[in-house]
């Protein structure tokens, strides 16, 4: 995940046409600038001709203008928005496998995650958690879940919509 | 296969349903026709376009789209290699403004493309590559010839099609046509696999509509912004008109030339800008930046408003962006939005087609009192003019000089990359846009001649000169059998100085005179090399024989090589070395070693 500092943490909303190439042209894009995209979500809109993709990227903001205005020119974009979370929210979702030593180390991790995550399966040796949340409370939670052990994660990376009326 | 019975061609367009009337039944049904496969539904959506000449290089592929054009109303020119296909397109772009269609095979066809693609990319060009591909069941198997060209070609490219269905042919041609020549121009690549150019057509239409819902296109520019790039030349003292590649791609000429001359104003132009206003105006002050006029130069580091328009401030006029026109208000007009703020922080902008804004422009500038800084403009002309002088041999720059004294900047000149490039830029004036090919942002050594081809297709009537250098011209000289063939009257001027010579003024100025991999030793006799084409040679290496042997090939109907060997080592100056700025520029050669640039090139 993100290894740069909270403030160069960039939410961009990618509305694009549903066509062949069109999430590596925009990859493409900030690879070039020298932008690493953190997480990437890629799902499609209301309408299925188009789809949206959620990049979350770090790297310098002065840089970050440019990025948009050149993923906005591609052919296939429709709009490129930069959101933060007083014009949108954003939510993720994180699976946690961690390991279960003991029954008292299962009912402490239950414990601790009540209300925020749930368990998705209970096997032998290990629970998978599921949370969604901001990505801050994932972060915490998953800061807590380590001291028992994490074995693996998978983070959806974030989804954001726009408040009110105004499009995403 | 043919339908039996009575049908007609309905009405609508192109759209080529037919009516079949059953001769007993008299019952009418539609039908599609199947006469037609994929690459024969092309070649008719090129000819719909109005597409005179496609330069290709055949391969299995392909083949049937080549099939597709015997009888077509289309000239196939075959040439012998595809890079030289694409510039040759390039070419004949730049010169008419009709975008060039390039026909290539898969594979390693596809792949030669590349670099033509990036120039034209680079230069806003509008060009169509076509490029044969497997079949798509083998796509991704590391089939025969296979080469991922969409992939490829992804980062050079205005845009690209893998068509994955034949009735999907027709929008993709109309859809690449319509993205290429507007906006800001661009190559556009579709990637054909061969079973769907073979596969039978059954579309409705061969002119459907397009599906280009992210396409937007900047035309006319805000009103209100105009109106603040018109206030910024209030009270201006010495205003500068920096015109770029988007004026002559918009044929911004009239419109630059009547804001010039509300204000007052001196003009000055990229390498790329070269001819939509006249170099030859009063008001010119010729191309500035790297090795731009003295002039221009000086011009830039004194103006109090320099105005863009269709230039993109790029590394050769800005070396230094810290240090460029400071203290200068900066207006950007450009058509691509992601070009505003990109390298300079404008004062005043407006997105849109140059010609449209600056004939908007005109109407809300009122003149500036502009007298001193004309004569100070006129001062640097005097102080610091181009000069040469052929003491120590014959040197391109009496040649080229000698070249606008026959041709008055009526010539289309195409240059290669290198010292002869920006000598050319220097004693070629243009008068008028599209006149002067050259491959700016690329720097596309083996440009020039192909391009000038091109140039001539476009342009039968008028006088084509290729200037090129003798590494330049060797990496793409395959070609003289495609100007031999074709009869095109290109008179191709190859400066020889033996060396890769803008490299070697480098390792000259900036590197202790250690020469590394600049020695051109092995050249050929480039007059037996022409006369193995049947080509006509005219040789030169004498001041006094220049300005006769020129006209000489000039006169000559037919194309001509003319090999002028020139002095080994001569260097390019006014200099601005890479990285500086307009300030650090350097007008004569220098005395002591200098310090090795910050710049990339």
């Amino acid at each position: 995940m993100a290894t740069s500092s909270k403030d160069n943490i960039h939410t961009i909303s990618v509305y694009v046409a549903n066509k062949p190439g069109v999430l590596v042209r925009c990859a493409q894009v900030f690879a070039r600038r020298a932008y690493n995209i953190d997480a990437l979500v890629v799902s499609p809109g209301l309408n299925p001709k188009y789809s949206r993709m959620t990049i979350t990227a770090s790297g310098d903001p002065a840089i970050l203008d440019q990025i948009i205005k050149q993923t906005a020119k591609l052919i296939d974009v429709l709009h490129v928005f930069e959101h933060t979370s007083t014009d949108a929210v954003d939510r993720e979702y994180a699976l946690m496998k961690v390991k279960v030593k003991s029954p008292a180390s299962k009912a402490a991790i239950k414990k601790l995650i009540k209300n925020r995550a749930h368990v998705l399966d209970d096997s032998e040796g290990a629970l998978i958690l599921g949370q969604s949340g901001t990505t801050e409370e994932c972060d915490v939670l998953e800061a807590q879940l380590n001291k028992y052990g994490i074995i693996e994660m998978v983070r959806s990376g974030k989804l954001v919509m726009a408040r009110g009326k105004e499009p995403t | 296969m043919l339908l039996c019975g009575f049908f007609k061609f309905e009405k609508s367009g192109s759209d080529f349903t037919m009516t079949v009337k059953k001769a007993k039944s008299k019952k009418k049904t539609v039908a599609k026709v199947k006469e037609l496969t994929g690459a024969e539904a092309l070649v008719k959506c090129l000819e719909d376009f109005g597409v005179e000449y496609i330069w290709g290089l055949s391969g299995g592929a392909a083949i049937p789209i080549f099939d597709a054009l015997v009888g077509s109303k289309i000239k196939l020119v075959l040439v012998r290699h595809e890079q030289g296909a694409t510039h040759i397109a390039d070419g004949y772009a730049r010169a008419t403004g009709k975008p060039g269609v390039v026909l290539v095979t898969s594979g390693p066809g596809a792949t030669n493309t590349v670099t033509g693609i990036m120039t034209a990319n680079m230069d806003s060009i509008p060009m169509i590559v076509l490029t044969g591909q497997t079949i798509s069941p083998m796509l991704g198997k590391d089939a025969f010839q296979e080469s991922d060209i969409f992939g490829i070609t992804m980062p050079v490219v205005k845009h690209s099609y893998l068509v994955k269905k034949t009735n999907d042919i027709p929008r993709v041609i109309k859809e690449a046509f319509h993205i290429t020549n507007t906006g800001r121009p661009g190559p556009v690549l579709i990637d054909l696999p061969k079973d769907i150019t073979s596969a039978p057509f059954t579309g409705k239409s061969l002119n459907p509509s397009m599906d280009l819902p992210g396409y937007k296109i900047a035309s006319k520019g805000n009103l209100s912004d105009i109106k603040k790039m018109a206030k910024m030349f209030k009270g201006a003292k010495r205003p500068l008109l920096l015109v770029g590649h988007g004026a002559v791609l918009s044929r911004a000429g009239d419109a630059v030339a009547k804001l010039a001359r509300k204000l007052n104003s001196p003009v000055t132009n990229t390498l790329l800008g070269k001819g939509e206003f006249p170099e030859t105006d009063p008001l010119s002050l010729g191309m500035l930046g790297m090795h731009g006029t003295a002039y221009a130069n000086k011009a830039l580091t004194r103006c109090d408003v320099i105005c863009s328009i269709g230039s993109r401030w790029d590394d050769r006029i800005n070396g230094d962006t810290k240090k460029f026109c400071v203290g200068a208000k900066k207006l950007h007009i450009d058509i691509d939005p992601a070009e505003i703020k990109k390298i300079v922080q404008p004062d005043a902008s407006c997105v849109g087609d140059a010609r449209l804004i600056v004939e908007e422009l005109v109407k809300f500038v009122e003149p500036c009192d502009t007298k001193e800084w004309l004569d100070e403009c006129k001062f640097y002309k005097k102080e610091f003019p181009l000069k040469f002088d052929n003491k120590k041999g014959l040197t391109a720059q009496y040649v080229l000089h000698e070249l606008q004294n026959l041709t008055k900047g009526k010539a289309i000149i195409s240059t290669d990359v290198g010292q002869h490039q920006m000598w050319s830029a220097q004693f070629n004036f243009s008068i008028k846009g599209q006149k002067w090919l050259s491959s700016g942002g690329a720097g596309t050594m083996g440009y020039g001649f192909p391009a000038a081809l091109g140039a001539q297709f476009g342009c039968p009537k008028d006088l084509v000169v290729a200037v090129v250098g003798d590494g330049g011209f060797q990496m793409t000289l395959c070609e003289l059998a495609t100007m031999a063939i074709n009869k095109l009257p290109v008179k191709v001027l190859i400066l020889d100085n033996k060396y890769l010579g803008m490299v070697r003024q480098w390792q000259e100025l900036f590197f202790d005179n250690r020469y590394s991999g600049v020695d051109l030793e092995g050249n050929p006799d480039f007059i037996k090399l022409a006369d193995a084409y049947g080509i006509k040679g005219v040789h030169i290496d004498k001041v006094s024989q220049v300005n006769k042997r020129l006209k000489e090939a000039i006169d000559y109907k037919g194309p001509v090589v003319i090999h002028a060997e020139i002095l080994k080592e001569d260097n390019v100056f006014p200099m601005i070395p890479a990285g500086k700025s307009a300030y650090e520029m350097i007008i004569e050669p220098p005395t002591t070693k200098l310090e090795k640039p910050t710049g990339s090139t």
